[in-house]
């Protein structure tokens, strides 16, 4: 099953490799939204360094959307998703290898996005374990729903408003706990971070195995 | 409910029935609740509101896990029956969940002095609930194959069900305090009157509920019968099409030959 997911993450790696739309096209639009928050919040760095971690989260929220829509116009452009079912590769490895190559995705375009968010913002790191092990959780989160949630909006010709109406609520749980986990990490807030590593699991989790248990159903009929 | 297939009206005998308790059962409990039970010592006459608040919240969270249940049954035994279940607890669900947050801001400027607190845990979970049955409404009126449309529905309402403690959890931990008072009815601080009014508005949100399913149930049921008779009709339409097409060009060609 994973030799399977692997060979669907690998696909998908290679066609960004070569499209480079995420890099050319979804990279700068992130770096524009960091952008666009520091003119909205009056460019005062104090605001930006308490807030940074909220917006980190929510800038990633966005670029995710679109990120998740190459991931579903990859399979439905050509019918190219009516060759991956007929190669007899399962629905849950398919379901594992398009969320494996999503979350690589999106963890590259965070790094970047950290990067320039501390810059940008002049923000202090006091904790990268925490940074790493929430970010390593909620973009699970992220790509696990993601996957399940792109393949739902997807063939009914309204994917672009209604995937977001479907995704972010569900995300709500998961950006509380990323966003207090990173302020604990930046020294922005007194709360224990780790803490909410644990709900961040949860979420991660679930999410992974509704997605494992019923993409198989959503994908006969995309 | 199951004996609805063949049914042209969504009325019967029970919802009947529960049609006039609730005739009976709303007055009664406005009676209850603005005139006979007396005024909280802190809330004072906001505490009125808690006969419908509460009752209106606690089946909010019993339609949203119906239709997770409802959900779950669909995928599983891929009936109709638990579809229509689903969707149309969802839909009571959020008129709920909406009527919950409308009179929770009633309550809370009187009671909090201020509208709307993101620092209560239940608030803040009522309403992300209500935005998650907004998209899962969304994308139920989604023109496609009912089928299609109502597995995709399906896992969108597994997920808001599943979603209902995890949104509890870190909503109480993000502030890890809330302004809401603790479980007066566990406490056992209610007493005599103000006790019973509240169980009359169990009672009586409890038949409401039952009784909208019911109707709602048999809407959707029709509805989609409607849906696929349509569908069936215009099948058929396109298949006489073509044997028709096929009819007429068989002498033609048989000219032709000639």
């Amino acid at each position: 099953m994973f030799r399977d997911a692997w060979l669907v993450t690998k696909k998908d790696l290679l066609i960004e490799i070569r499209s480079r739309i995420v890099i050319n096209q979804i990279a700068p639009y992130t770096l524009l939204i960091l952008v666009l928050f520091g003119f909205a919040l009056d460019a005062d760095t104090e605001t930006l360094r308490d807030t940074g971690p909220g917006l980190f989260w929510v800038s990633t929220l966005l670029v995710a959307i679109l990120a998740i829509q190459r991931s579903v116009d990859i399979e439905t452009s050509d019918s190219a998703i009516d060759r991956l079912m007929l190669s007899g590769i399962s629905p849950t490895s398919i379901y594992i290898g398009k969320t494996i190559g999503l979350y690589i995705q999106l963890i590259i375009l965070e790094v970047m996005l950290f990067i320039v968010m501390v810059v940008l913002f002049d923000m202090s790191v006091e904790s990268y374990p925490l940074i790493i092990a929430s970010a390593i959780l909620t973009t699970l989160a992220i790509s696990s729903s993601g996957t399940l949630y792109g393949v739902i909006a997807s063939g009914l010709g309204v994917r672009e408003t209604l995937l977001p109406v479907l995704f972010l609520p569900v995300l709500a749980p998961a950006i509380i706990g990323a966003t207090r986990a990173f302020g604990d990490a930046f020294g922005r807030v007194s709360s224990d971070g780790w803490a909410w590593l644990g709900l961040l699991s949860v979420i991660a989790i679930v999410y992974t195995l509704v997605g494992m248990l019923t993409y198989g159903n959503i994908l006969e009929d995309t | 409910m199951q004996s609805t297939e063949k049914q042209e009206f969504t009325t019967s005998r029970g919802t009947r029935f529960m049609g006039i308790s609730l005739l009976i059962g709303i007055p009664t409990l406005l009676i209850f609740a603005f005139l006979l039970s007396p005024a909280d010592d802190n809330m004072d006459d906001a505490v009125r509101l808690i006969y419908v608040h509460v009752p209106m919240a606690i089946f909010a969270y019993v339609a949203i896990i119906t239709t997770g249940i409802g959900s779950v049954f669909f995928l599983w035994k891929k009936s109709r029956w638990w579809d229509t279940v689903a969707h149309a607890s969802a839909e009571i669900g959020l008129i709920l969940c909406g009527l919950v947050l409308i009179t929770g801001s009633i309550w809370g400027r009187p009671t909090w002095n201020t509208w709307w607190e993101w620092g209560d845990v239940r608030l803040v979970t009522t309403l992300v609930l209500f935005l998650m049955i907004l998209g899962y409404l969304a994308l139920r009126q989604v023109p496609a194959n009912p089928e299609m449309r109502a597995k995709r529905a399906s896992v969108v309402g597994i997920i808001a069900a599943v979603n209902i403690p995890i949104i509890n959890r870190s909503v109480e931990w993000w502030e890890n305090n809330t302004l809401h008072q603790k479980s007066s009815l566990t406490d056992g601080k209610l007493e005599n009157l103000t006790l019973f009014t509240l169980f009359l508005g169990f009672i009586v949100v409890g038949i409401s509920y039952l009784w909208l399913m019911t109707h709602r149930f048999r809407v959707g049921w029709m509805t989609t019968e409607i849906e696929t008779a349509g569908i069936a009709e215009l099948i058929e339409e396109r298949l006489n099409e073509g044997n028709s097409t096929v009819v007429n060009s068989q002498p033609q060609q048989k000219d032709g030959t000639k």
